[in-house]
């Protein structure tokens, strides 16, 4: 009775904060941030934070934020004390090196995907330790995830234009 | 004996026509597979001195064998595929595929139109649009399929091309004699043959070659997709797996568990084109949406 007590304490005191901090890590490419966007702490470290839900006229106006914009804004993800971290719907801070566990909260069948490289695209190495996953927000941006159609490249001359008749 | 007979065939030739010993060499040597390792060496440092010659570029050709325990498989996604060719013109860089007269592209990428999928008799391959994806439109890659068992190993009647322990089918391009029986058999179209000299751009060579693989061919050989020999012999992914923009494509070792191509083997709905054939390509294509 009493190792039993002991043993649900010692699960309780150390397992579940362990259990809450825990997130799964993968070799992942850097975030293609802005170049001298990043740290934001940089000119966020002093400012107030304003978590009134509205457009932006000041800074930041390039971002046209065009997913699920009804529901959520800026700071439904990126955490309102810190700027340098995303936040979790849990409340967890994690890294922009980490945002695929921001994106995998509502898109977790392509997290699942993702996770064993059938979504999504990996480069380099595939064998020893030089592989590189690429993260959800280098090919989506996440602020206007679809992707714009492409031009192709060109099709094949047809034969009969390089052998002459 | 050998020598003898090399010598004076060396001997001969320079008397009388205008072959170089190089040339000579060239028209005596062995099958690959036959080749004993100081052999290969010999082969290997005569093809750099004419690349050398004909190129102006130092190339680097490697003949490194397969590994064992490994069987290279290929998965493509058609529910990303937007056919926008960007794989087939990376394949076209890696590999030094003569661009112009002959235009050689060991890809191929077909448009099928939605509902009526795998309907071969409609695809078209020369589309041309504005912009990718066209709706009601989707798009499937086509190249050599690596089968388990090829129908043009079968019919080549020199025994040019094989397939290797690692599951890729290779040729060796000093052995093929251009009699295009096996482009005649690949039910895939897979395989495509120089019809003149070819053409490469000398400042887009890549010199990262593979004797098997991808270092410059001559006239009146055949080629194909050889899965990269070069890159996943060193465990790099293919060209192709990394041009693609929507990652369509996944590449790796069927008898690893471990691998994305088991497990979207496992987990996906795949198919392989023309089954029925008995050929066992390794190409799974599939839909993740």
């Amino acid at each position: 009775m009493k190792i039993i007590s002991l043993c649900l304490f010692a699960i309780i005191a150390f397992g579940v904060p362990a259990f809450a901090a825990h997130h799964d890590e993968y070799p992942v490419s850097t975030p293609p941030l802005s170049p001298g966007i990043f740290p934001c702490s940089n000119c966020h470290a002093g400012m107030e934070v304003n978590a009134k839900r509205r457009e932006l006229k000041d800074e930041h106006t390039n971002i046209k934020l065009h997913h699920a914009e009804n529901e959520r804004w800026c700071l439904d993800c990126h955490n309102p004390a810190n700027r340098d971290k995303l936040k979790l719907a849990n409340g967890d801070t994690i890294q922009f090196t980490e945002s695929y566990l921001l994106c995998g909260q509502c898109h977790g069948n392509i997290y699942r995907d993702w996770k064993v490289g059938i979504h999504g695209k990996r480069v380099g190495y595939f064998k020893g330790g030089k592989r590189v996953y690429f993260l959800c927000v280098n090919c989506h941006n996440p602020h206007d995830p679809k992707f714009k159609p492409l031009k192709p490249e060109p099709p094949p001359t047809r034969p009969e234009r390089t052998y002459g008749r | 004996m050998k020598m003898m007979s090399m010598g004076a065939m060396v001997a001969l030739s320079m008397g009388s026509s205008s072959c170089t010993p190089a040339q000579v060499e060239e028209f005596l040597q062995k099958r690959f597979r036959e080749m004993t390792g100081a052999e290969k060496k010999e082969v290997i440092r005569r093809l750099e001195e004419t690349y050398f010659r004909k190129y102006g570029k130092k190339f680097g050709i490697s003949t490194q064998p397969a590994e064992s325990g490994v069987l290279w498989g290929y998965g493509l996604d058609l529910s990303r595929c937007i056919g926008c060719r960007r794989c087939v013109y990376a394949c076209v860089k890696e590999n030094n595929q003569s661009r112009v007269n002959p235009q050689l592209q060991w890809i191929r990428v077909i448009r099928l139109k939605k509902g009526s999928l795998i309907n071969l008799e409609n695809a078209e391959h020369y589309y041309n649009p504005e912009t990718v994806p066209e709706p009601g439109f989707m798009y499937m890659p086509v190249q050599c399929q690596h089968c388990e068992n090829p129908p043009c190993v079968r019919v080549c009647p020199v025994q040019a091309t094989w397939k290797e322990p690692d599951g890729i089918v290779v040729v060796d391009y000093n052995w093929c004699i251009g009699c295009r029986y096996c482009i005649a058999a690949c039910p895939y179209k897979g395989r495509v043959f120089n019809w003149s000299e070819p053409n490469i751009p000398a400042e887009e060579l890549n010199t990262d070659v593979h004797y098997l693989g991808n270092r410059p061919r001559m006239k009146n050989v055949v080629e194909k997709c050889t899965f990269c020999v070069q890159r996943v012999r060193n465990g790099r992914y293919p060209a192709c797996v990394e041009a693609c923009p929507t990652g369509t494509r996944k590449f790796g070792n069927l008898l690893d568990p471990s691998s994305e191509i088991r497990y979207l083997i496992e987990n996906k709905r795949v198919f392989r084109l023309k089954e029925d054939l008995n050929t066992e390509p390794k190409f799974y294509y599939f839909f993740s949406a």
